[in-house]
């Protein structure tokens, strides 16, 4: 669903693109072999390539090369086999070489294609224009002096890919929508983390607005937005401030903003006329980056299963519904432990499980699947149990609390707890026999046509086995006894 | 001991080998010529001590046994070579104080050879420069001067302190770096041999960058032995640098045959300017002569897009130099000047740290990038280049080498090209077009002008072809038989 401003002049469409930069999976930097880990002391992982040196030249790291191939084809994209880099020339104080090398006219990855999962299991086609390789630059600390400002250059030259989206979502959620699956996508394939707390994945969103059927209008860019949420608010703020401008009878500026999410608004950084100039031209440092089909070949070869192709196995083979599928499949991980809870098993009852009992108890303690107590195989086994008619769904329920709790298994916490069912028909009827008699007068009234009281004995025979009875067991023997 | 100096490298090559005399000895004649050379200004940073050091050390090798292709040989490097704990300036202010935590390969791999580093030398800033007068440092003196006059001359550039290093016999050798003609202009100005390698022959890692796909180190020597045998020390694939082409380096010593019969040897009529004094014009007659005579046969070639080499080189080259310069900036290394601001920091320091031929070229390669002017100048300017190279892969479907002049004249005078920027580039004219299509080339000295300057013949080969080149260069040399030398007045 497109999001609508309902202007004074009428409604207004919102049009929205992004650049994804996501952060190479890797263990060295585009051009050096500095370790490109986060997190490390300033300035501790430098090579002189990475603090321009004078005489210093770029190496391409094979692996990034592989990465960004690898991601291509997770975008259903075009793999370019030559491409070229070049340079962006402009002055910063993190930017040793005063330029970074990026790949302009001639990027490693072409247009692509990905499905983006909206509400209701619908899905929307989003283009991808292109993918290329770049570096990244140092980082600038503004807050470690009064005066001065500090530079770390652990960041400069590690490798990024810069995902840019055709201008095809219309909502916030759209464009959520997206960073989620580029998110998904890029984790499945191992080619970038998707932290974006720790500045892996940032975007740059571009947004105009029309009127319904209009060409495209001036867009604003904001830069370096590390936030699904921020990317929705920034969103709504610049729509209604475009929608605003253009109804007061002015004009959008193409520039470059900055989202503030304290303030919650978007203020100008630079204007057109003020935009750097950046004189890109092929890197003589570099040759062209070239590669055969086999190289490409060979990637694919080893390309997991990706979200959407699991998505549709999952409906069409274990029957689950385009929404279960769907959730289970955004994070790999999720989908790995689900078939593992599957596996063998009844992959409905499963998904239930991980998606009610295990999310349920996973958000309730602000924990992430990986530091789950109860593992795949766990639940599994309690699944069983469940099946073998050893214990009923409500118990299960509880002896799950327990396991993610205690990291206990389930048979252990049904023995120790003694919540067996109980099929026994002689205790059972036995049971029936005394809530029957301590209820004469509901007896009566149920044979004079109060057929809902039979909820009522079912209860009070459950309540009376601490609901261990097996409620098929009950049903049958009670049913005659109270027809008489 | 002086007598050591007017060795070759392959001379005294011979005489460390039979024991005739010692690396130190060597080394310590060397030592005394380049303090004597002062008046030349050839050296930028001057090492005696590391010289000594290293010639005992060498002395030490070739008494086990362990002698390399260039052991116990002194040479002096251009100071665009990055050297470990040794100042390296690019002859700019801008540099100031920098003293470099690596090696240049190419340095390196003349380290192992087992030669040994007198100091480092001069040159034009940055290497942009025909006439080694924009060093920061100050003029390099050519020790030619012109017979009956006094008056200094250049050395020509940008590799002036390397020439005149190696001409007044302060160093066997020196490093030299060619972008558009600066190994080998210069050495025909001082009457020596500079080769400048196959782009990609020999690996630009640790080499200061001026115009990333035209630099390439080379060779600078009295002979043409010399630098064939430095050159195979200095070159070889470095994976460190992208554009090093993963060749083995031949014997190119044993190239030298002495025969070059059978071999087509192109003359191209572009080469013959307007303009083109008559002396030039007749020692290239001479020179074709010469390579007739040892057998080759001559053959006219055409190069028709020559004329177009000089206009889209110094787009190229200063294009790729307004990025490649951009490091500089004052946060980092070398000089700051504070500011402001960072921009007003940025704009203090390069105000002061370039010199004024580093910022006419940092502003034309900049305008050359600038958006709406890209296609004009530069895309326009790659396309020249193409043309360039297709010409010269099309000539040498028919001949093996090809022979021109190297310069336009013969080393001129301090501030006599005037303030014209145009007219400093002309000299450049013959070797630019080779540097454009990365091609190997070889200056030889051939005679002498009528003032008594040395005049040389430039040698042309097809791609990674050096051998043939230093075969005819070979045949030239003995040819020309050049043996002048300058008088020393520079030791008062």
């Amino acid at each position: 669903m497109g999001m609508i401003i309902q202007g004074a002049t009428g409604d207004w469409e919102v049009v929205i693109g992004l650049e994804i930069h996501a952060q190479v999976t890797s263990k060295s930097k585009l051009f050096s072999g500095a370790s490109a880990a986060y997190g490390a002391e300033p300035n501790s992982q430098v090579s002189f390539v990475d603090a321009a040196m004078p005489g210093m030249l770029p190496v391409i790291n094979e692996m990034a090369v592989e990465q960004a191939v690898r991601t291509g084809l997770g975008l259903n994209a075009k793999i370019n086999k030559f491409s070229v880099f070049d340079r962006k020339n402009y002055f910063y104080a993190d930017l040793p070489q005063g330029y970074q090398i990026s790949q302009f006219l001639q990027p490693i990855v072409g247009e692509g294609k990905i499905l983006i999962d909206l509400k209701d299991g619908e899905t929307r086609e989003i283009g991808i224009t292109r993918l290329h390789l770049e570096q990244d630059a140092g980082k600038s600390l503004h807050d470690q002096h009064p005066s001065q400002t500090f530079v770390d250059l652990n960041r400069s030259g590690v490798p990024l890919m810069e995902i840019v989206s055709e201008p095809d979502m219309r909502s916030p959620e759209e464009a959520a929508a997206y960073v989620k699956k580029i998110r998904s996508i890029v984790r499945y394939l191992g080619t970038c983390d998707g932290n974006m707390d720790e500045g892996s994945m940032r975007a740059d969103v571009n947004v105009s607005v029309r009127k319904p059927g209009d060409e495209f209008g001036t867009r604003c860019e904001m830069k370096n937005i590390n936030s699904v949420r921020f990317m929705q608010q920034a969103i709504i703020y610049e729509a209604n401030r475009q929608v605003d401008i253009i109804e007061a009878g002015g004009t959008v500026d193409q520039e470059t903003r900055l989202y503030d999410p304290d303030k919650g608004e978007t203020r100008s950084m630079r204007s057109k006329e003020e935009a750097h100039d950046y004189r890109y031209f092929p890197d003589p440092d570099l040759l062209p980056l070239e590669f055969d089909g086999a190289f490409i070949e060979r990637i694919r070869e080893t390309l997991p299963e990706l979200p959407d192709d699991k998505k549709a196995r999952f409906i069409s083979e274990l029957s689950l519904s385009a929404y279960d599928a769907g959730v289970l499949v955004t994070e790999k991980e999720v989908a790995d432990y689900f078939e593992a809870v599957a596996e063998g098993r009844d992959a409905k009852l499963a998904a239930n499980w991980v998606i009610g009992e295990l999310f349920g108890n996973l958000n309730r303690t602000g924990k992430d699947l990986s530091d789950s107590p109860v593992e795949a195989k766990a639940l599994g086994e309690l699944i069983d149990l469940i099946k073998d008619g050893t214990i009923s769904n409500r118990i299960a329920k509880e002896v799950f609390e327990e396991m993610f709790d205690t990291g206990k298994a389930a048979a252990d916490i049904v023995e120790e707890k003694g919540l067996k069912q109980v099929s026994d028909t002689g205790a059972i009827e036995a049971a029936i026999d005394e809530v029957i008699a301590a209820n004469p007068d509901k007896l009566a009234e149920y044979r004079g046509g109060k057929d809902k009281l039979f909820g009522f004995f079912m209860g009070q025979v459950m309540k009376a086995t601490q609901g261990k009875a097996n409620p098929g067991v009950v049903t049958e023997i009670l049913r005659p006894k109270l027809d008489g | 001991m002086s007598d050591l100096t007017k060795l070759t490298i392959a001379e005294a090559l011979g005489g460390l080998e039979k024991g005739d005399f010692s690396s130190r000895e060597l080394t310590a004649a060397h030592i005394t010529a380049m303090t004597a050379s002062k008046p030349l200004n050839a050296f930028i940073t001057e090492t005696p001590e590391q010289a000594v050091d290293a010639a005992t050390a060498s002395d030490a090798r070739r008494a086990k046994g362990e002698a390399g292709k260039l052991e116990g040989i002194p040479i002096a490097i251009k100071d665009l070579f990055c050297t470990k704990g040794v100042l390296t300036t690019a002859a700019s202010h801008i540099l100031d104080g920098f003293t470099p935590h690596y090696e240049s390969t190419v340095t390196a791999n003349l380290w192992d050879a087992g030669a040994v580093m007198l100091g480092k030398v001069n040159l034009d800033e940055f290497a942009m420069g025909s006439s080694n007068e924009t060093s920061y440092y100050g003029n390099v003196v050519n020790p030619w001067r012109r017979d009956g006059d006094d008056s200094a001359l250049v050395p020509g550039g940008s590799s002036g302190g390397s020439a005149s290093a190696v001409a007044s016999f302060s160093a066997m050798g020196a490093t030299g770096t060619d972008t558009g003609g600066s190994i080998r202009q210069p050495a025909a100005f001082t009457g020596i041999v500079g080769m400048k390698p196959t782009y990609g022959r020999c690996s630009r890692w640790g080499v200061v960058a001026f115009a990333s796909s035209l630099d390439q180190p080379g060779p600078m020597a009295r002979s043409v032995r010399d630098t064939a045998i430095m050159l195979e020390a200095m070159a070889g694939f470095d994976a460190k640098d992208s554009t090093s082409v993963n060749m083995s380096v031949p014997n190119f010593e044993d190239a030298m045959t002495g025969d070059i019969k059978g071999l087509k040897i192109g003359i191209p009529k572009e080469y013959r300017i307007d303009g083109l004094s008559d002396e030039i014009d007749a020692l290239w007659q001479q020179g074709i002569d010469w390579l007739k005579d040892a057998g080759a046969e001559i053959v006219d070639i055409s190069l028709p897009h020559t004329k177009y080499a000089l206009p889209a080189y110094y787009i190229i080259a200063p294009a790729e130099a307004s990025s490649n310069l951009a490091r500089y900036d004052g946060v980092r290394f070398g000089l700051r000047v504070e500011g402001e601001d960072l921009n007003d920091m940025y704009a203090s320091t390069r105000a002061e740290g370039f010199g004024a031929e580093v910022k006419r070229r940092l502003l034309i390669g900049t305008y050359a990038l600038s958006a709406g002017y890209y296609d004009a100048y530069y895309l326009k300017a790659q396309k020249v280049r193409a043309r360039i190279a297709e010409d010269f892969k099309q000539a040498y479907l028919n001949v093996d080498a090809i022979l021109t002049p190297t310069a336009p004249s013969a080393a001129f005078g301090f501030g006599e090209k005037g303030d014209d920027p145009l007219e400093m580039y002309l000299n450049d004219v013959f070797t630019v077009p080779a540097s454009l299509a990365g091609l190997p080339g070889i200056s030889v000295p051939a005679g002498l002008s009528k003032e008594g300057l040395p005049l040389g013949l430039q040698l042309l080969g097809k791609p990674f072809d050096e051998e043939t080149v230093f075969r005819v260069g070979g045949v030239l040399e003995e040819a020309a038989g050049f043996t002048a030398t300058p008088t020393d007045w520079w030791r008062g």
